[in-house]
């Protein structure tokens, strides 16, 4: 039966999830942001209770590594599990402070993606570590073939070199999943991602950005020389398969990118119930019945921006769904990324302009959101290439004739 | 013409020159070849005719008892992007139907502004104006079912929209009488919407006014003893020359309700009223003048909860036609695209182009789920006021984008009536100003 509540399962938690956003990150949102590269000590204490959370079953498996797909039997009927609950989490976490939520301790994108592929031994090593990803290179971004990190086998190690950029949580996390590949000549089909401990000798911290938004969240440059990692910390089939090609490290992305559409649409809603609650306070209140034209302006813009809001919110929740439901959703999790993406930018940007002076000023959270939104279309898969998929997809076309 | 407009002596001359063109001496003289036929009413406006001779609804039941009621779906509380068995059945059937006869005939009727009759009696067949009344009625429902009629409407509509309303319209009026009817009005007319002969009736909210606002309407109903007296003009009404019973929508007493006017009432009268799209269903303008009706014809509560809970429930069947006309318009493009060549390779391998197609694809799914949210929150009788709001914005904005990215996306080729896109475009310009007509 067709019904996009909420479910009744989850709402505990993400009620929960909201009193922690609410009186644990918005307290400090500011602070972090003006004090970038400080670690946000508070954060500490929460992670316990989110892993605290996780081993009582009371976070329905919510979280970085909520996203795998366990291949074991299951009942039969529709599912709403981990992938929804933590796509329903992260929302409200971000609709508290989109840095720090990315700043919380074992739930890095690294998480994500050893959640997503590594074998069963692998996922029980790796259990409790905090990863951050690396995948962008200075001269690479979208375009992963152009990757120039290499691992070499040599006896039970592979050696790593190259340089990565753009690594979330990269100075705080204790390990890092890096893109590297096993022979260049090959393609995308040997890239392979690798666990490196921090403190393994050759991994490398440089320096830090600064940046426009997201500044609680610390993003690294890494340099990899002569760094030997285990083989067995190779996440996945170490084979290079020309015909899955690039498949495997890009799973990854399917399970990802509905996480980064639910950030898009929690810190789009935090600009949206602040500037309904400043408009109302200005004596505009939105009318459901009423044809929009014929209500005040700001009214009928806060309608257009709260539909489309909500057009992310759902391509979102379908996403995670059909994960859950184990559908490949690799286009539906484009759309949501595309939709939720765009959307961020376009409901901060105009809550910034719908308050005015009000916005703009740092009195008021509504600026920051702004900045910290526009990182979320760009991020595990830009707006340009979610439609790229989308159209490759929908067309039935390959990365060879839709370039 | 603007009334900011005047005209100059040149002007003046252009005009008479126009007047001449027009005239008929220049017809009856075989200047120009005569393409036009004084036809059907319906593709026209300036022809004022009395309303349909309605047939003779055989009074029934107790006067202000309650009617039979549905209950409302009860899902189980899991988020589920699956439709119900008997739901997925019926969008089978409706489907088919829409791609083998509606599509088909789509364009013919879009000249003509009429529904074919072999279109509409197979509509009867699949049972779509029960599809909202009460088994124990005769009907088909045996629970609220808005959100299989937005499935439906959906479906239709990918066939074509305008047949899709055409269709629908009898329907639409069912399912009012089965959600606020009282004993009486329910034993007087929905037999005949489950019998054999189906009445065209036609659910009459918009009105010929800028800035319209459903909410305000200027057609009045005024109590004169046992009766309601209404005065108004109703835009954009669906088969309104072959309707015979009209729900229309009108203030009493400062509040809005909804009267049940049967056709042949005096002081009805019809004329075509054709517009820029959705011609299929005929549409139509009804003047009410003086038109006496009983007390008892108002359909539901005289509070205004009906009247607003009606154009909510009307809002989101348009929602569901958009979604339908818009995916026509993505597979319609997704196969030009991809056959189409310019400059040596299919036109689908540039991004300007592909990256139209994928939006078309991400903003139609993004309706789809916002109109569903809205239906399944009015099939659990919970309340959908915000949630038809936002999907009636999108599919505005969208649908409109769709339409018009779909005949960009042909080109040249577009803007002629040799592909469907033309017409999709004009159909899909309705989202957001038609008020009634339909309804889940």
């Amino acid at each position: 039966m067709i019904n996009l509540e909420t479910p009744k399962k989850h709402r505990a938690l993400i009620d929960q999830a909201h009193q922690v956003a609410m009186n644990m990150l918005r307290p400090i949102s500011r602070k972090y942001d003006r004090a970038e590269h400080e670690y946000p000590k508070e954060l500490d204490m929460l992670a316990a209770m989110i892993d605290g959370l996780s081993e009582s079953g009371a976070s329905e498996g919510a979280g970085a590594t909520g996203v795998r797909r366990d291949e074991k039997e299951e009942k039969a009927g529709v599912k709403n599990g981990a992938n929804l609950a933590s796509v329903l989490s992260v929302a409200e976490m971000c609709w508290g402070d989109t840095g720090l939520l990315l700043s919380m301790p074992r739930q890095g994108l690294g998480n994500s993606a050893i959640a997503s592929v590594a074998n069963d031994e692998q996922l029980k090593r790796f259990a409790g570590t905090w990863a951050s990803m690396a995948i962008t290179e200075p001269s690479m971004g979208s375009d992963s073939a152009a990757l120039t990190t290499t691992a070499v086998k040599d006896g039970d190690e592979y050696v790593l070199n190259g340089e990565k950029i753009f690594v979330t949580s990269g100075e705080r996390s204790d390990s890092v999943v890096v893109w590297a590949s096993l022979d260049k000549s090959l393609g995308r089909a040997a890239i392979k991602s690798f666990v490196v401990k921090k403190g393994t000798p050759g991994l490398k911290v440089e320096r830090l950005e600064h940046k426009l938004g997201i500044r609680a969240s610390d993003t690294a440059v890494i340099t990899f020389t002569d760094c030997r990692v285990p083989a067995e910390n190779l996440l996945g089939n170490p084979e290079i398969d020309v015909k899955q090609g690039f498949a495997g490290a890009m799973a990854t992305f399917d399970n990802t990118r509905p996480l980064v559409a639910a950030m898009a649409v929690g810190c789009a809603r935090a600009a949206l119930d602040l500037t309904r609650e400043l408009l109302a306070e200005a004596g505009i209140e939105v009318d459901y019945d009423k044809p929009a034209n014929l209500q005040h302006a700001a009214a009928a813009r806060f309608l257009q921006l709260e539909s489309d809001w909500e057009m992310g919110r759902l391509l979102t929740m379908q996403a995670a769904w059909m994960a859950d439901n184990r559908k490949p959703n690799s286009l539906e999790a484009s759309m949501a990324k595309a939709k939720a993406g765009r959307v961020g930018s376009d409901v901060t940007l105009s809550c910034v302009e719908l308050a005015g002076s009000v916005g703009y000023s740092e009195t008021e959270l509504l600026e920051k959101w702004s900045r910290d939104s526009k990182i979320l279309d760009i991020f595990e898969g830009t707006q340009q290439i979610q439609q790229l998929i989308i159209a490759r997809r929908v067309l039935g076309l390959s990365s060879a004739e839709l370039k | 013409m603007s009334s900011r407009e005047s005209r100059d002596p040149i002007g003046l001359a252009v005009l008479a020159l126009n007047k001449l063109a027009q005239s008929e001496l220049i017809d009856r003289i075989g200047l120009r070849k005569q393409t036009e036929r004084g036809v059907f009413t319906a593709t026209r406006s300036g022809f004022k005719v009395a309303g349909a001779a309605s047939r003779a609804f055989t009074r029934g039941g107790k006067v202000g008892a309650d009617g039979v009621r549905v209950p409302s779906a009860n899902p189980s509380g899991i988020f589920d992007l699956t439709p119900g068995e008997d739901e997925q059945m019926l969008v089978d059937v409706v489907k088919e139907f829409a791609t083998e006869v509606v599509r088909p005939a789509a364009a013919e009727a879009n000249e003509s502004c009429t529904a074919p009759d072999e279109v509409l009696a197979a509509s009867l067949e699949i049972g779509l104006p029960i599809l909202g009344v009460p088994e124990k009625l005769g009907g088909i429902s045996e629970e609220r079912s808005a959100m299989a009629g937005t499935l439906v409407a959906e479906a239709l509509a990918e066939g074509d929209m305008g047949l899709a309303v055409a269709a629908l319209a009898p329907g639409a009026v069912a399912t009012a009488l089965s959600l606020w009817g009282t004993d009486e009005q329910q034993t007087t007319y929905l037999p005949e919407f489950t019998g054999d002969s189906v009445p065209v009736a036609a659910l009459a909210l918009t009105e010929p006014t800028v800035l319209f606002d459903v909410l305000s309407p200027s057609t009045k109903a005024v109590k004169d003893g046992s009766d309601l007296v209404l005065n108004g003009v109703k835009s954009l009404v669906p088969r309104g020359a072959d309707a015979e019973l009209f729900i229309v929508g009108a203030q009493l007493d400062g509040k809005n309700v909804l009267v049940l006017v049967e056709s042949g009432t005096e002081g009805v009268q019809v004329e075509g009223d054709p517009a820029m799209g959705v011609r299929a269903a005929s549409l139509a303008k009804v003047t009410l003048t003086d038109v006496r009706v009983p007390a008892s014809a108002v359909l539901g509560a005289t509070d205004g909860t009906t009247y607003v809970e009606c154009v909510r429930l009307s809002r989101l069947a348009w929602c569901a036609l958009a979604i339908g006309t818009g995916q026509a318009v993505l597979d319609y493009v997704k196969t030009y695209v991809n056959e189409r060549e310019a400059f040596g390779e299919p036109i689908s391998h540039r991004q300007a182009v592909a990256f139209m197609v994928a939006d078309i694809a991400t903003e139609l799914q993004g309706m789809r789920l916002l109109t569903y949210r809205a239906a399944s929150r009015a099939a659990q009788g919970k309340d959908f006021s915000r949630e038809v709001a936002l999907a009636r914005k999108a599919c505005t904005d969208h649908g409109m984008r769709i339409g018009l990215d779909g005949v960009q996306l042909l080109g040249g080729h577009g803007f002629v009536k040799e592909h469907p896109v033309e017409r999709w475009y004009r159909d899909l310009r309705a989202i957001g100003l038609v008020e009634g007509g339909v309804l889940v």
